[in-house]
């Protein structure tokens, strides 16, 4: 009987230190999660920031100007120009 | 030994054994009804302070979708940036530091005083919406009773090229003009609240439950294609400041999916700094404003004409001595002719014949014609202030009226109606719905006029860009172009002003089959040049060519170069 309480106290105790390191283990892994979706918010905030800088750079008139003064580029003569349709490039 | 034995021992009374017994029990009941009553009676108020002590409620912010164009440029974006706010009770600072935060707030000292003037508040801003950096540099200042506030603010990289589409949002991030009002509801999301339980460091460490789900707005990919929007902005300022114009507005349709590429108008005005904003910049005139469209209107007479059956393009008309009075009002030709066919009507613009053949047509049938390709109704369009034009029922009509009407007078519509009427006749008789939301899908038109008559009409308007006709300067290189001019007097205080004109043009290309509708107004051209085929065709033309090269549309005229006609070579109309 002694023997039986003694067993039973012993799966007691495993299975209260099991409970705390698994809450524990949980909470770590929830503060981590946390963390990461907090990061993911910021990439995304950063996301919108890259793609407005990139906007900004990339604005028609800009690249326009660029494009036709300091790179001397212009649009091509219609004559030049060969539109090739699916059926004629085979 | 048992003497001494006895004699140690000590007899207690048997009280002060019972009554040590009796006072633990006491103390014991005591405590147990202490917790019983705890526990149970006091059990609810007990947890909620226990939980006040770890547990948390948090706002789950939503941020606003984005705007992008249909190649998935950003339109408008929002971006977190920090209000500054205070308590004035709280606020104790030396006047070094006062200077100092005055100068990263970009205010004067006295301002700041001002604002924490009154001490009783327990909040007022001292500054929105302050970038990120300049924010953390605030808080570096460890200022007592000066606090943040994380807000968004919406950032336009189009600027004024795309303002009057997109529209802007207010301080608080929700919509107030254009497709940001009108998507208002889908763009905003809605915010939620959680419950957490935070360690003594204050990091998460358990969801406790979700109390309002938070959305998050969702993207909005517009119909817009950023590139030949700018195009159309640039051609526009162009014409219009050439022109010294008071304003102008264009539209790029296209045929097949009824999408709006591009929506153009001038003034502007930049979104990001809204500040000394006018009404005259603001209002998008393309949808909101109406006019007379004068002979932009023609085709539509000359297609009901056609319909009837009654005339053939060939059919002459007489329009001897150019000129024809309808009870003291008296219609003129620019060119009089004395007699013209149906399709030289709408190649010369002539004003007489076009009056002739809607006096020869029962008036409800030229209403319902008008009201067919949607004008006097506002259009489908999710935009706010969609103006319907003005379509008197045909009852009232006198003949005079008729006559006008033929020739767009009497009659006001936008220029968005204008343009999408046209789709008619580049459908063959098919009238498109209009979106400003990417589809990318062939849209369903509503058939109006038969596919023969629409045909008609398309070669009628490509004679109509013919040297000979009204706008010869609307053609391009490599594309066969069909269009219309217009040049009407301004309607002002009741009566045509003699010297105000609006020059507009509407077409469509490729003829062959058609992919792009433009309609172009220019308000009031004063700078000597005003008839329609002088002022709005070119920019028609630029706008056209650039957009059909950019949509990769192939060519089906010879590449030949166009030679722009000299100054005296191109037919005039009068209105």
């Amino acid at each position: 009987m002694a023997k039986l309480n003694l067993l039973l106290l012993a799966v007691l105790v495993a299975c209260a230190i099991g409970l705390v390191t698994s809450q524990h283990r949980a909470r770590k892994l929830f503060s981590d999660l946390e963390r990461e979706q907090a990061r993911a918010r910021a990439l995304d905030v950063e996301y919108g920031q890259l793609q407005l800088e990139a906007s900004t750079w990339a604005l028609h008139a800009r690249v326009e100007s660029i494009a036709a003064r300091k790179l001397g580029l212009h649009a091509p003569d219609p004559r030049r120009v060969r539109i090739v349709r699916p059926a004629e490039a085979r | 030994m048992s003497k001494s034995g006895t004699q140690g021992l000590v007899r207690l009374p048997v009280w002060r054994a019972r009554f040590v017994v009796t006072a633990l029990v006491a103390a014991f009941a005591a405590l147990g009804a202490r917790s019983a009553y705890l526990q149970t009676v006091r059990t609810d108020f007990l947890q909620e302070k226990g939980e006040a002590r770890y547990s948390r409620v948090l706002e789950v912010p939503a941020t606003r979708g984005r705007i992008l164009d249909r190649n998935g440029e950003a339109l408008a974006v929002s971006t977190p940036v920090k209000s500054i706010w205070a308590l004035p009770g709280d606020v104790e600072f030396g006047p070094g530091q006062k200077r100092r935060l005055g100068s990263l707030l970009g205010m004067e000292p006295k301002d700041i005083d001002k604002r924490l003037a009154d001490r009783s508040r327990d909040f007022v801003y001292l500054k929105r919406q302050v970038s990120p950096e300049i924010a953390d540099e605030v808080a570096a200042l460890g200022l007592k009773g000066i606090h943040q506030q994380q807000e968004y603010r919406r950032y336009y990289p189009g600027g004024e090229v795309t303002a009057h589409v997109v529209g802007f949002t207010g301080v608080d991030d929700v919509g107030q003009e254009g497709v940001e009002l009108a998507y208002q509801a889908s763009l905003g999301g809605k915010p939620g609240s959680r419950r957490v339980i935070k360690d003594r460091l204050g990091r998460i460490v358990e969801d406790v439950e979700s109390i309002r789900a938070g959305q998050d707005g969702t993207d909005l990919t517009l119909s817009i294609d950023g590139k030949i929007q700018s195009l159309a902005y640039g051609a526009l300022k162009a014409a219009v400041e050439e022109n010294r114009a008071k304003a102008g507005g264009l539209i790029v349709i296209d045929v097949r999916t009824g999408e709006i590429l591009a929506l153009a108008n001038y003034p502007s005005f930049n979104p990001n700094n809204r500040a000394r904003l006018t009404g005259a910049q603001l209002r998008n005139r393309v949808i909101t404003d109406l006019f007379e469209p004068g002979s932009t209107l023609k085709p539509f007479t000359i297609a009901l004409a056609l319909e009837s059956g009654k005339l053939t393009p060939n059919t002459a008309i007489s329009t001897a001595p150019g000129s024809m009075t309808i009870a003291h009002y008296t219609i003129h030709d620019t060119h009089p002719a004395a007699s013209l066919s149906l399709s030289q009507v709408i190649q010369k613009s002539s004003n007489v014949g076009a009056a002739k053949v809607a006096l020869a047509m029962p008036s409800a049938a030229m209403w319902s014609m008008f009201q067919s390709v949607g004008f006097g109704e506002a259009p489908q369009l999710d935009f706010p202030g969609a103006a319907a034009g003005k379509l008197r029922p045909y009852k009232s009509w006198r003949p005079i009226e008729q006559a006008t009407m033929a020739y767009g007078h009497g009659i006001s519509v936008s220029l968005l109606q204008l343009a999408r009427a046209y789709t008619v006749f580049a459908r063959d008789g098919e009238l498109v719905p209009l979106t400003l939301v990417k589809t990318g899908t062939e849209a369903a038109g509503e058939k109006v006029l038969s596919a023969s008559s629409a045909r008609a009409v398309r070669t009628m308007l490509e004679l109509a860009v013919q040297p000979g006709g009204t706008g010869p300067r609307a053609r391009i290189m490599g594309w066969r172009v069909a269009g219309k001019t217009g040049t009407a007097h301004k309607e002002e205080n009741g009566a045509y002003a003699p010297d105000k004109y609006l020059a507009s043009f509407a077409g469509f290309a490729p003829a062959s089959a058609p992919r792009l509708v433009v309609a172009v107004v220019i308000d009031e051209p004063s700078a000597g040049q005003y008839y329609g085929g002088a002022v709005a065709a070119p920019v028609f033309a630029q706008v056209m060519q650039g957009a059909l090269r950019l949509l990769g549309v192939p060519h089906d005229a010879p590449l030949v170069p166009i030679e722009s006609p000299g100054a005296g070579d191109d037919a005039r109309e009068s209105t």
